[in-house]
């Protein structure tokens, strides 16, 4: 568990150390994610190293968010204030992407599903 | 109560793993969509610090330590993303053009319903980036100009939403392809819809969890440019 912890913490230390090293406006830990893939992928990190830890933190994914979310009664004014665009919007696109993307994805699968194989 | 007293990390802590403790109880008890334990916790909590006079400056100092796990479970989604990589490798087209399909729904539909409905310069410019996971979502609007701590309230409100019907709705407008149904709800409610997709079904939960990366790159890439061309 602990040597799980080790390897999921030192990959987020050096996607972060990549991030502002770089510039690049993608996020520390989005790096991390992509390279422990290359470093399991490669052999370097066995899978049953880091599986129980791994399998902890993502059991529990949803709490995580909750205090970022808590965050949103700062802007309760300005939400309230514009409450129908807001929640217009964020309502109304978030169906669509869903419809959009699962859509798009399940028409090329099943063209894609055909020739792979 | 001194407030101080409420300014330390066990407070933010204890408030945050209690309150969500009794949010799963509920969700499990009832089985309720509208009982999603992330969704029901939030406004538990901001119920409770508003009604305790609590500001959340000092709940805060403890909820950073519950956020911070945030970043090793990021990481920590290469798992299940190893674990099914033949069954994602073989479908590389669909996903790689449906995330960018999606993406681009996502700027189209929330900046130009916003704008439409009258919403403010700094409301339209916050919501472009709602479908992305908060840390890159937060870098994009910093680059396009909108107001980034409203852009998180609206990622994690887009989460939510997704968590509580996305797999549902999916099924409802025909889709049954499990990787299909993934991919839609982590593009569209990121890691608060992945946590969901990983309670109902394993490979749709590695997809999601892909999907929030590369929907998190393209929007990256694609909104400044965007913005670029219209301002």
């Amino acid at each position: 568990m602990i040597r799980g912890f080790a390897v999921l913490l030192g990959f987020q230390f050096f996607g972060e150390l990549l991030s502002r090293w770089s510039g690049i406006p993608i996020p520390g830990n989005v790096i991390g994610m992509a390279l422990l893939l290359a470093a399991l992928g490669c052999g370097w990190v066995k899978l049953a190293w880091i599986e129980e830890a791994a399998e902890l933190l993502l059991s529990h994914l949803a709490l995580f968010f909750v205090p970022a979310g808590v965050g949103v009664m700062i802007y309760g004014g300005l939400i309230a204030r514009e409450w129908l665009p807001i929640s217009i919007a964020t309502v109304v696109s978030t169906f669509v992407v869903m419809a959009v993307t699962g859509w798009v994805a399940s028409l090329l699968d099943r063209e894609g599903g055909e020739h792979a194989e | 109560m001194p407030s101080e007293f409420f300014a330390t990390p066990l407070f933010g802590i204890t408030l945050t793993i209690v309150v969500y403790a009794l949010a799963q109880m509920l969700y499990r008890r009832t089985g309720s969509l509208f009982c999603n334990p992330v969704a029901l916790s939030i406004l538990g909590i901001i119920l409770l610090l508003l009604a305790c006079r609590i500001p959340y400056r000092s709940y805060a100092v403890g909820g950073h330590y519950i956020l911070f796990l945030l970043g090793p479970s990021v990481v920590a989604l290469a798992v299940p993303l190893y674990a099914r990589r033949r069954e994602i490798w073989a479908r590389r087209t669909p996903i790689l053009v449906g995330v960018a399909a999606g993406g681009l729904a996502s700027v189209v539909s929330a900046s130009g319903l916003a704008w439409l409905l009258g919403g403010s310069h700094d409301v339209v410019l916050s919501l472009a980036p709602k479908s992305v996971t908060t840390p890159i979502a937060i870098s994009i609007v910093e680059k396009i100009g909108g107001i980034a701590p409203l852009t998180a309230a609206l990622v994690v409100m887009t989460g939510c939403l997704g968590a509580i019907c996305g797999p549902e709705f999916c099924r409802l407008i025909g889709l049954r392809n499990r990787v299909a149904i993934g991919l839609a709800v982590g593009t569209a409610a990121h890691g608060i819809g992945t946590a969901r997709m990983l309670e109902v079904d394993r490979l749709g939960g590695a997809v999601a969890g892909l999907a929030i990366g590369l929907n998190g790159l393209l929007t990256a890439f694609l909104l400044p440019m965007l913005f670029l061309l219209f301002s």
